[in-house]
């Protein structure tokens, strides 16, 4: 279908429906290679739910969405192999409490990649050193704090070696004084040409980091462009109102 | 110079001692018990682990099924298998849960195995671990359905499929949070075992029974058998609070 190479996820119409209440309804874009895209939007906009579309944690109800250029909705394609390819962190972390740190980073390379226990422990250390929680490696998560959860949530995406992370809102559970450790974190991958998708709140983040901002209100993209077109020539009513409600 | 009180309890320990003798050592009636007491533990320990197997599958059969049932991505062939397997997991829970387990017996051992000569344990063995496996079914489900639904997210969108995240991330975490009531599951079996004698089988409490029933003495033999439950229970209790205990260090 699509002729760029670049253009890693292209979604197409894509419709999701509860009910009768459609919350995301007719959203196309396409997302380039080492674009990070962030998407803003009121409470209940369907932003959350066009980001759990796209690794099918709500499947679809129309539309579609290649991933490299293969239908991932109406071809019988593994979806499991394209979920470890999307990277996800959620807004409560959903660390594995049963497992240690470094269990929680290493099974799913493990089982899933055929790795050894070695080479996933190398990769995994040094992910955490990265982020500075090597001395955490045999905690619990109970044991962390939310920032600490945070991190680990994103290195232990990492270790899949994704193409692209999805962020769903990964510090609207977080302490004000722990945002800007996970902001750093986030800040270090945009540095490390990540593809990535955030939904998020933090407006300052977005302006600093973001390649294109996708504003979505009542399931459709009302507006989109760079942060300097969203923030300081915003066109429609709804997004002048909306920025100067967070700003 | 005889206290009268003294003289009385020293006739009653007598008496007592005779009763013990007539009840226990006299034609080796002791052998009752052991025997009674081996073939329970026996009925128990494999219901036990038929009850077990068959509470997980029909627990993940039932969980699947609310879980899938509005997922899209499921073709309609796995729909209808899923809600065929569903359907017969839940009759077995309905009819297991609304008879009375000496009634399941019966009719294993007198209708479905009429015509069959069986080892009358193995049919106590089917007829408990089949009876066991509804209500482990049921806690398990409980299990499952406790952890949060975040857990399940996290797992597939790393790329596990539906049985991986079961298996690796929600059964660990379920496991430990019904241990106590699985264990209490388990003292609830092997006590009800106790009405194995319904099939003539000769168990723990048809033991003490039978040797009622030659001496005409209820007291000894049937307190005797109360006290070998008891402390089968206390250590089976003692045992499962320390897998209980090892399992909580693991994730303070």
């Amino acid at each position: 279908m699509t002729t760029d190479n670049n253009v890693l996820i292209d979604v197409k119409d894509l419709e999701m429906q509860f009910g009768n209440h459609k919350a995301v309804d007719g959203i196309s874009t396409q997302i380039k290679k080492g674009e990070v895209v962030v998407v803003i939007g009121p409470s209940g906009s369907g932003k959350s739910t066009f980001l759990r579309c796209l690794n099918f944690l709500e499947y679809p109800t129309g539309g579609h969405i290649f991933y490299k250029g293969i239908d991932l909705i109406n071809t019988k394609v593994d979806i499991n192999k394209y979920r470890q390819k999307m990277g996800m962190v959620f807004q409560h972390f959903n660390l594995f409490p049963h497992m240690t740190i470094l269990k929680n980073m290493i099974i799913a390379p493990m089982k899933l990649q055929g790795k050894n226990e070695k080479e996933a422990t190398e990769l995994a250390m040094s992910l955490l050193e990265k982020v500075g929680l090597k001395d955490r490696a045999n905690s619990y998560p109970s044991q962390l704090s939310g920032g600490q959860k945070q991190r680990i949530a994103i290195v232990r995406a990492l270790c899949m070696k994704p193409e692209v992370m999805l962020f769903d809102e990964p510090t609207s559970a977080l302490d004000p004084e722990m945002v800007g450790e996970v902001l750093e974190v986030m800040k270090e991958l945009v540095n490390d040409n990540m593809t990535m998708i955030v939904v998020t709140h933090e407006m300052g983040f977005a302006k600093e980091v973001a390649s294109r901002i996708l504003f979505i209100d009542q399931g459709k993209i009302l507006e989109e462009g760079t942060p300097d077109e969203i923030f300081n020539h915003p066109k429609s009513e709804r997004l002048k109102t909306f920025i100067k409600k967070v700003l | 110079m005889y206290n009268p009180v003294l003289l009385d309890m020293a006739s009653t320990l007598q008496n007592y001692k005779e009763r013990f003798i007539l009840n226990f050592i006299s034609d080796d009636r002791w052998k009752y018990l052991v025997n009674g007491f081996f073939t329970t533990i026996k009925i128990a320990f494999f219901a036990v682990i038929i009850g077990i197997v068959l509470g997980f599958f029909v627990s993940i059969v039932r969980s699947t099924y609310e879980m899938n049932r509005n997922d899209r991505s499921k073709g309609k062939v796995y729909k209808v298998i899923m809600g065929i397997l569903n359907f017969i997991c839940r009759a077995y829970l309905s009819i297991i849960r609304g008879t009375p387990v000496v009634v399941q017996l019966l009719i294993i051992y007198f209708v479905i195995f009429q015509s069959v000569s069986i080892d009358k344990v193995l049919v106590a063995v089917i007829a408990f671990g089949v009876n066991s496996g509804a209500y482990v079914a049921e806690i398990f489900r409980s299990g499952i359905m406790s952890i949060d639904k975040g857990q399940f997210e996290a797992g597939r969108s790393l790329g596990f499929n539906y049985f991986e995240t079961m298996v690796y991330i929600i059964m660990p975490q379920a496991f430990k949070n019904v241990l106590p009531a699985l264990g209490n599951e388990l003292i609830t079996l092997l006590k009800e075992t106790s009405v194995s004698g319904y099939i003539a089988l000769e168990d723990l409490t048809k033991g003490g029974d039978i040797i009622r029933s030659r001496t005409y003495d209820p007291f000894m033999p049937l307190i005797a058998v109360a006290i070998i439950y008891w402390v089968v229970v206390v250590i089976m209790t003692f045992l499962v609070g320390k897998l209980e205990r090892r399992l909580r260090n693991s994730d303070h």
